[in-house]
């Protein structure tokens, strides 16, 4: 028989379902984070963007694995030591990497171009300097120096790597002249690029970016002024979407990125008190907002269900990709797609949902289940692919994602173990430039104390 | 009946149309009155603000003249609102009735025909003097028409816009369309370049793609309608490209020339250098007040040539007799503003009491498809403002008639103030959001609040259901037991 209402034929069932949930969480980790050891470049610490052949690294995936190798260390898949020796590979490539304007620099007032070359270390595609990866990767860069706190006399394991650790973190940290991405204005830019100067993008509304601005605001070099977290959050919008109150962005991810670091139960900044909420609970309220549209299926798309949902940015089929698919089906390829106004073509990032576990791990497991009950085929090597559509399918079977997305992997291994054990929230609740830039920007409450 | 007697009488047709509009806006023999002495009230500009204010006035018993360049009926007669959604009407119509020379036919009929509502029969017989030829002040209290020297007790400046052109390098040599005479195509442009992605240039991309176009829409910013609320122009954005229109944001126009007889504009996009041909170019990169040959200076009125005629919030410019409305001073350029504040000038000019044009509730429209309205504040002017408020969204896919009408794109978005239920403003797209908004509108001037919309029973099924099941969501989400 056919599992549930499968539109394709019986796949094998995947052998992970009938792990408890705690192993099938382990397997998914250790999958995801198998991802980050596997394409990671030895010589520079630098991890690959895709596992496609070719992909550049990109400096966001080595700040999630930055914070992923404590992680490793702590599950007993990697040993301390190991990891220090990986993380100050990275680090020393960040310290010692041409900064300056020139077009294949590695970046910039301490920022770094979005793309690097994985063995040259320099920008690829004419990338952009990237303000928002360049915090995700200094996340990261703080998680490693609160983690490797070895006194270089045998405590913890640690020699004098963790205490160089600790050395260059806080120097690639208080080298990023944040003021410089802001251009003249209130809120920062997205980027830029030699060719064209800043990036003419506006940042409208709540996404990923909530990290730049802790970070930024936390700086004991070049901080942003706390105002700018205002200026920025003045672009909030509060809806109420399908009966689910919440602060809004479609994709999934953006509830997600900066929750990663961040342990956002019961600290509130000005807008979340006003609204009585806070982004913990808030990425909640995406969840039920993605599941309940996905109940509704507005435009009948394979698959969706309360039980199966995860609408994101990713890699999406593109048309010159298959050759039959539904009539009137339009797709994106890669794209940030969003609920409920959309984008939206069908297709799922399985990854999003699971990584939403710390926040409602029933839904994230339900839904994990299903996936892999009915598409067992997007799951290899216990990882999960970037994305999948099964409305977009031919007689093989739905649309999948090539290979594997380094993003989607990191982020798993920091959210599996945020809801596992809260490492990677404990690690950044120790950090006073983060502690000072949730303080400056307005936070207060559970953790971090009452408001000054 | 052969093709050639077919066109012929099509030709005969056109020529019937032609004059009737003619004779409605300016008769070719047209003679100037004597003028009165002295008229209470002497009005610049015969668009739809003028007529609207000559319609008052006239009406209560005030001696009007008024002054015309071109024809009666302004930009939104001939060469803006009406012609624009005339066009769009006929990309709605059958796909086999969608031939350009067909729709083009249907446009001159439509605004001969609307242009009966204020005909210069009309105007006659409602005592209003009307005088065509250019008019400038020479006083303070004075001006002429052509030759004629008239005296006012009040004026009233409603010379409206016209279409900004860009000093783009090569354009006026290769040739380019505006408003102003896009509708006077003989042909479709196989390929039509369309500089400017805001309201004029949106709807007109997307007719003329509708028609069979190949458009290109270049846009200096980074999104299309830059002023609308976010969810809006993102949606309009991914409906542009999904009807098959070449979107270049961020993309500014550097030069054009002509090669080989086709129309190439060289464009950058982040410091990237190419050029994109077309057939056509249509400049829609907004609007210049008409103010410029007025000699303002002549009546004490102060202007800016760009943004028009200084006014405070009474619609006086800076000579306390002579008031100003519409796109002559006002930044938002739409024919109900215009009619809007020119009756309030009219009034604020004659009337007991004075009204603040600041605080007029006006709904607008972009005619996209889905057609996208606005009325009151959004979310991003209500932050601005300070002003907490939570957006009731309902999706026009959740909505019965939306389905069954297979019209299922947009959203209703109703804004409502923290800690109660008063309604702020609202967002609509939908196939119809021009006629939706005008619910909220009314509700809004009558003070409704989301409790009691909950209550006012909508048709059913009704696109408009959208907007009741925003104040059920309200409910539920106050936990407040409603029916």
């Amino acid at each position: 028989m056919a599992p549930l209402d499968s539109p394709f034929p019986t796949n094998s069932a995947s052998p992970l379902l009938s792990l408890s949930d705690e192993d099938l969480l382990d397997r998914l980790q250790r999958g995801a984070f198998a991802y980050l050891r596997s394409y990671t470049d030895p010589k520079t610490g630098l991890v690959a963007d895709t596992s496609r052949p070719g992909a550049p690294a990109s400096i966001a995936v080595v700040g999630f694995a930055l914070s992923c190798y404590p992680v490793a260390v702590e599950r007993g898949w990697i040993d301390r030591r190991s990891a220090a020796e990986i993380t100050l590979t990275a680090l020393r490539f960040f310290a010692t990497s041409e900064q300056s304007e020139a077009p294949n620099a590695t970046g910039f007032h301490g920022f770094y171009y979005h793309f690097l070359d994985m063995s040259t270390g320099r920008r690829v595609w004419q990338c952009e300097i990237s303000v928002v990866d360049t915090a995700l990767l200094i996340a990261g860069v703080l998680s490693a120096a609160m983690y490797f706190d070895g006194d270089g006399n045998g405590h913890g394991g640690g020699n004098s790597a963790e205490a160089e650790i600790r050395r260059l973190a806080e120097a690639l940290y208080r080298r990023v002249d944040w003021p410089w991405a802001q251009n003249g204005g209130e809120t920062v830019t997205q980027g830029w690029k030699p060719e064209c100067g800043f990036l003419r993008e506006d940042w409208e509304g709540y996404n990923e970016a909530t990290i730049v601005y802790l970070l930024a605001i936390g700086s004991p070099t070049f901080p942003l002024p706390p105002e700018s977290f205002a200026g920025w959050t003045a672009t909030y919008q509060w809806e109420n979407m399908l009966n689910v109150d919440l602060l809004y962005a479609g994709p999934l991810f953006t509830h997600l990125f900066s929750h990663a670091w961040i342990d956002y139960r019961g600290i509130q900044d000005a807008f979340m008190r006003e609204k009585q909420s806070d982004y913990f609970i808030n990425t909640r309220q995406a969840v039920a907002l993605q599941r309940e549209y996905c109940a509704r299926n507005p435009n009948d798309y394979v698959g969706y269900d309360r039980d199966l949902w995860g609408i994101s940015a990713g890699d999406g089929p593109s048309h010159t990709q298959m050759g039959r698919h539904r009539r009137d089906l339009r797709v994106y390829g890669y794209m940030a797609r969003g609920v409920p106004l959309g984008p939206d073509d069908g297709t799922l990032a399985p990854w999003a949902m699971l990584a939403t576990v710390p926040f409602n791990p029933n839904a994230a497991l339900r839904g994990t289940r299903r996936l892999l009950e009915l598409y067992p085929e997007v799951c290899r090597e216990d990882r999960l692919v970037s994305g999948f559509n099964p409305t977009y399918s031919d007689a093989q079977g739905c649309w999948l994602s090539e290979g594997w997305y380094g993003l989607d992997q990191g982020l798993l291994v920091m959210m599996l173990e945020n809801h596992r054990s809260g490492l990677n929230w404990r690690l950044m609740r120790k950090c006073q430039y983060v502690r000072d830039g949730l303080g400056r920007a307005g936070f207060a409450g559970a953790w971090l104390g009452q408001a000054s | 009946m052969s093709a050639e007697q077919r066109t012929e009488d099509q030709h005969a047709e056109d020529q019937r149309v032609a004059a009737l509009l003619q004779k409605r806006t300016r008769p070719v023999d047209w003679q100037n009155p004597v003028p009165k002495a002295r008229y209470d009230l002497c009005i610049l500009g015969a668009g739809p603000a003028g007529l609207a204010a000559a319609e008052i006035a006239a009406g209560h018993g005030l001696s009007v003249a008024l002054l015309e360049r071109h024809r009666l009926g302004g930009n939104s007669l001939n060469s803006g609102t009406i012609p624009s959604k005339a066009l769009i009407g006929a990309t709605r119509a059958a796909a086999d009735q969608r031939e350009f020379g067909a729709a083009m036919r249907r446009l001159r009929q439509v605004r001969a025909r609307i242009a009966e509502h204020d005909s210069i029969d009309r105007l006659v017989a409602r005592g209003v003097d009307v005088f065509f030829g250019e008019a400038r002040f020479t006083g303070r209290r004075a001006l002429v028409s052509g030759a004629t020297t008239l005296q006012f007790k009040k004026a009233l400046i409603v010379t409206g816009a016209r279409p900004r052109v860009d000093d783009i390098p090569g354009l006026g040599t290769v040739g380019y369309l505006t408003s102003d005479n896009i509708f006077d195509l003989p042909a479709l442009p196989k390929r039509l370049a369309v500089i400017g992605g805001g309201p004029l240039g949106c709807e007109l991309g997307q007719a003329f793609s509708a028609l069979g176009s190949h458009v290109i829409i270049i846009q200096r910013q980074s999104k299309f309608l830059p002023r609308m609320e976010r969810d809006a122009a993102d949606l309009l954005s991914r409906a542009l490209s999904g009807a098959g229109i070449e979107t270049r944001l961020d993309t500014e126009v550097v030069a054009a020339r002509c090669v080989n007889g086709e129309k190439l504009l060289d464009v950058v996009n982040n410091e990237l250098r190419f050029a994109i041909a077309s057939d056509a170019i249509l400049v829609s990169v907004g609007r210049v007040a008409n103010v410029a040959d007025l000699d303002l200076e002549a009546a004490g009125v102060e202007f800016d040539p760009e943004t028009g005629v200084r006014i405070d919030d009474f619609l006086r410019t800076t000579n306390r007799d002579i008031y100003a409305a519409g796109d002559a001073c006002i930044p938002d350029q739409f024919t109900n503003i215009a009619e809007t504040t020119a009756r309030m000038a009219v009034a604020n000019a004659f009337g007991r009491r004075r009204e603040r044009h600041s605080r007029l509730l006006i709904p607008r429209c972009t005619y996209c498809t889905p057609e996208i309205a606005q009325v009151g504040l959004d979310n991003r002017s209500a932050r601005e403002k300070g002003i907490p408020i939570t957006s009731y969204t309902i999706l026009m896919q959740d909505v019965d008639r939306a389905i069954t009408d297979g019209l299922d794109q947009g959203f209703v978005k109703i804004y409502v103030r923290d800690g109660g239920d008063q309604i702020l403003g609202a967002t609509i797209v939908a196939a119809r959001a021009s006629e939706m908004i005008n619910e909220l509108s009314v509700i809004m001037h009558a003070g409704i609040g989301m409790r009691s919309l909950a209550r006012i029973v909508h048709t059913y099924p009704a696109q408009s259901g959208a907007v009741r099941l925003a104040a059920l969501a309200y409910l539920r989400d106050q936990a407040v037991l409603g029916w």
